[in-house]
């Protein structure tokens, strides 16, 4: 993976197999502390103890078609040669959050992306699931709620153009005014 | 707070999209899927959904419905999409770039010639 973005979208889609009704995704950047963190919370099926201690080993999956999963590992890996470290917190029926925190200046640590970008793709694909987006750096906040925009369209596609336009702009200039006013 | 864009912006685009329904009786649907797995997301697939969507937006292509599927076990081809018109069976795609996927939008999709030559053979 090249971008931190591009793992919270991996991350976001356990949410989605673990059956999530809402997902919430969260990215605070202190460039003054020097840390970013972000975090992915669902109400999906959790996990118990035993799968949670196990779920960072590259050799654990709950997929059955093949017996690896690297999602959690890889970003694990990133965040510890940064300093920082995985966290997740889960209970069967509960939900899940992860969470991970790197040392924002190391010379390893990925650079964000496209944030726009992955809030984008998993709405787009998984319509059916509430999607809660919040960017927060230095005193500025970007937060963004699918809800709201579902409501109003009804039975309307989120993928008629003009309303991809729509959403579209409304997370790119969102994360951008929170990437402009800090930095 | 960021100036974000209002609900009513929203409103009048899907007042728009609804007239735009009416006047268009019956389109045959499209539906186009990226499979999101974490090899396909470490092989590009986001930029390739970015490019079906910037597509959709940029050709003003209405009623294409776009989805996400896990990994399908073919790694190595990923960026995969597949590509299902009307009644048609699916047509699946390897090694998808957001470049091809522009093509595969344009010719396929909004065209209807399948793009033979980035097709995975299916059994």
């Amino acid at each position: 993976m090249r971008e931190l973005a591009l793992h919270l979208l991996d991350i976001a889609e356990n949410s989605v197999a673990a059956n999530a009704k809402t997902v919430k995704i969260a990215v605070e950047e202190d460039p003054k502390k020097d840390w970013l963190k972000m975090s992915v919370e669902d109400d999906g099926r959790g996990m118990d103890e035993d799968l949670v201690a196990r779920v960072t080993d590259p050799f654990v999956t709950s997929r059955t078609t093949r017996k690896v999963g690297l999602g959690i590992p890889l970003l694990k890996a990133a965040a510890e040669a940064c300093n920082g470290y995985l966290r997740i917190n889960s209970a069967p029926g509960r939900g899940t959050r992860l969470e991970a925190e790197f040392q924002r200046s190391h010379i390893d640590r990925m650079p964000l992306g496209d944030l726009a970008g992955t809030v984008l793709s998993l709405l787009i694909a998984w319509p059916q699931i509430h999607w809660m987006f919040r960017y927060r750096a230095n005193g500025t906040e970007f937060t963004f709620d699918d809800e709201p925009i579902k409501d109003e369209l009804g039975d309307v596609s989120l993928t008629e153009p003009s309303i991809l336009g729509y959403i579209r702009e409304t997370l790119q200039e969102g994360v951008g005014s929170v990437q402009t006013s800090s930095f | 707070m960021p100036a974000v864009k209002s609900l009513d912006d929203l409103k009048r685009l899907k007042e728009e999209a609804l007239e735009k329904r009416k006047a268009k009786a019956t389109a045959a649907t499209a539906q186009v899927t990226v499979a999101m797995g974490t090899c396909g997301i470490a092989a590009g697939a986001r930029e390739t959904m970015r490019a079906i969507l910037d597509t959709i937006e940029a050709d003003n292509l209405s009623g294409v419905m776009v989805k996400q599927t896990g990994c399908m076990g073919l790694c190595e081809m990923e960026p995969i999409i597949q590509v299902e018109i009307g009644e048609a069976p699916k047509v699946t795609y390897g090694k998808v770039s957001a470049e091809m996927a522009k093509r595969i939008m344009k010719e396929h999709v909004a065209g209807g010639h399948i793009v033979s030559e980035l097709v995975i053979p299916t059994k």
